[in-house]
């Protein structure tokens, strides 16, 4: 970038910078505060990450949290390669505006709506509601986002290297798990780290489909926070925000490293 | 009776009418919708033969590979290879291996792992394999480069490797999509040997694609020029140039005068024909056109011979004003507007670097040559 830093673009990056991040810094660091009381400020503790594993509670949220993470970001991977793959692969079958429509929907349709008429659904096919259906309704939503990010990398992907294979001996289905998937894999895991993140930190469509005993760290946390903010509340958002940052950050340096690749190809 | 060019052939199977051929299209027609880019097309190419599909983009030509390949099923009609109906047989089936237009290298294999792709799917011993896979690396002289990534090449190095992987299996057949469009001037002119003696070496059938004529008269046995899904003209390199069968296989391999007119008078494979632009005699194909018919006289550059004064051993000459002149090294091209107003080119070859009396723009001179050097065409 060429020019110097004026003060105007100081100032504008450091206020934009501070209305991003500020409250995720304060509560970050009252998440180390020794005070029970959030707002007063007694000196620099780890205590509250301590009585955070001894809380039996949030530590089951947690818990029910990465299962339903792991599990619908799996499902929604295989599910939305599929999905990309039919819809770049097969250009000319009949309604694949109407199936491309459908597949993105999810992407622009309020949670609200998604959670509601998920519930709907549960309850008129008389679902128990519990584990299950969050997962399920966790996969619905992030199917789309991983068929985003690996049909955007698809786009780009020379189908010749699928048909050099098959033509040097590979039938198609090997081909494909030979060739295609290998090269299109930082993709798929990136589109796998999005759909964990996502689910990791929904909050509402959780609640719509959430039954007893399965109660999701978000929704442990907005039920305590209700009752008050705790240090305990920081220090459990402190670690999901790393959690969710080095995930994010994984996801970017293999997107990067894809594009320098296919820039020297 | 003379032959056509200046190369004597041993190999010419097409000529004999007992031979089998390797590859046969019989009537296929491909559509894509409603465009059809092959047109009941017929086509025979023999075992050994370096063969080469030459058009312009669109007309069909890749689409006939990928047909061959597998890739693509043809709509109506069908294919044999070595007497064998290839309709439903898979790509990964077909004892054919192509070379593809993007070289398509798997990016995430190395050189030795590409080449040994094939191998490995089907089933060769790993020691055999590696000894096939030396030994290709070595074909293409790229032994250092076994251990690299595709990225890791130059374009010339990345064709070879493609070469090295579509031949490693010993297919009897490959086919090559525009294998050297990719390549510089002068690394193309150098592989087009190198892909000459390959195929010499290891025995193959080659059908090649390409739009580059130059390519197509170096390297093939015979050339098809085709047109909007069907095949204008097949034949030798010195057939398709010397006596094209249309103005548009005359058009698309090297330089021609097309000048128009009606037939007056024929002779046993001679015509000659009147028009605005003068009267010329010259060969014809077979039965000649009737009197009356409108044709063309078509003449390469390079046979014309250019003088100041009128020829007195052949009546077919014509005058005209020297209009460009472009001095290109081993010939001078001279651009002529005749009298009729038609701008003709011919080609001098420089024999000598020193000449007395250089022909000069605006000056009149005579064109002239013998009834064998052009020919007359119907169509």
């Amino acid at each position: 970038m060429s020019g110097r830093w004026s003060w105007f673009n100081i100032t504008s990056v450091v206020f934009g910078f501070a209305f991003l991040y500020l409250p995720i810094v304060l509560l970050v660091i009252y998440s180390f505060n020794e005070s029970r009381l959030v707002t007063v400020w007694a000196g620099f503790s780890t205590k509250w990450y301590g009585e955070l594993f001894r809380n039996e509670s949030i530590l089951d949220a947690a818990w029910v949290t990465v299962r339903v993470a792991f599990i619908s970001a799996s499902v929604a991977t295989v599910l939305g390669t599929l999905a990309a793959v039919s819809l770049v692969r097969f250009t000319r079958f009949r309604g694949r505006t109407l199936f491309t429509g459908m597949v993105y929907a999810p992407l622009v349709m309020p949670e609200v709506i998604t959670g509601l008429s998920l519930l709907l659904l549960f309850v008129a096919i008389d679902f128990a509601r519990g584990f299950w259906t969050v997962t399920l309704a966790h996969i619905t939503f992030s199917l789309c986002f991983v068929a985003v990010v690996v049909q955007s990398r698809l786009v780009s992907f020379d189908k010749s290297l699928e048909e050099a294979a098959q033509d040097l001996g590979c039938p198609p289905f090997q081909a494909f798990m030979k060739v295609t998937l290998p090269v299109i894999f930082p993709a798929v895991i990136s589109g796998w780290m999005l759909a964990f993140t996502l689910s990791l930190d929904d909050l509402v469509i959780a609640s719509f489909t959430s039954g007893p005993g399965a109660t999701t760290l978000p929704m442990k946390i907005y039920s305590q926070v209700r009752l008050g903010v705790t240090p305990e509340i920081n220090a459990v958002c402190t670690i999901l925000i790393g959690i969710v940052t080095t995930g994010v950050i994984i996801a970017a340096l293999l997107n990067k490293r894809r594009a320098m690749q296919d820039d020297r190809v | 009776m003379p032959s056509l060019g200046s190369i004597r052939r041993s190999f010419a199977p097409w000529s004999d009418p007992d031979a089998k051929p390797y590859i046969s299209f019989r009537n296929v027609t491909k559509r894509f919708g409603d465009f059809t880019a092959v047109d009941n097309l017929s086509l025979d190419v023999y075992e050994r033969e370096f063969f080469s599909l030459l058009g312009p983009s669109g007309c069909g030509k890749t689409t006939l590979l990928r047909m061959l390949a597998g890739f693509e099923e043809p709509t109506e009609g069908e294919l044999y290879l070595d007497g064998q109906p290839l309709k439903g047989v898979p790509p990964h089936k077909r004892p054919v291996n192509m070379m593809f237009q993007s070289y398509a290298l798997f990016p995430h294999m190395s050189v030795a792992d590409n080449i040994a792709f094939g191998l490995k799917q089907d089933g060769m011993e790993k020691s055999a394999r590696d000894e096939r896979v030396a030994q290709m690396l070595k074909l293409v002289k790229l032994e250092e480069f076994a251990k690299r990534k595709p990225h890791q090449l130059s374009g010339g190095q990345r064709q070879r490797v493609a070469l090295a992987r579509a031949v490693a299996k010993r297919p009897k057949l490959l086919i090559l999509d525009e294998p050297l469009g990719a390549l510089d001037k002068k690394l193309r002119e150098e592989t087009q040997f190198e892909l000459m003696d390959l195929q010499q070496e290891l025995g193959l059938t080659f059908m090649i694609v390409t739009h580059d004529q130059e390519e197509a008269m170096t390297m093939s046995d015979r050339i098809a020029v085709m047109d909007k899904g069907i095949i204008a003209q097949t034949g030798t390199p010195a057939e398709i140039y010397e006596a094209p069968n249309s103005r548009y296989v005359a058009d698309f391999i090297g330089s021609v005068n097309v000048l128009e007119g009606q037939v007056v008078a024929s002779d046993d494979g001679h015509v000659t024909i009147e028009g605005r632009d003068g009267r010329f005699t010259g060969a014809v194909r077979g039965q000649g056109p009737a009197q009356g018919k409108t044709v063309w006289f078509a003449i390469r550059p390079e046979k014309m011979r250019v003088s100041r004064e009128k020829p007195t051993d052949t009546e077919n000459a014509v005058q005209g004003e020297v209009w460009d002149v472009a001095y290109l090294g081993d010939m001078t091209i001279i651009n002529v507007r005749l009298d009729s107003g038609s701008v003709v080119q011919a080609a001098m070859i420089n024999h000598s670097r020193l000449v007395d009396d250089p022909i000069g723009y605006e000056e009149r001179i005579w064109l002239s040559f013998s009834a064998d050097a052009g020919v007359v065409l119907d169509r």
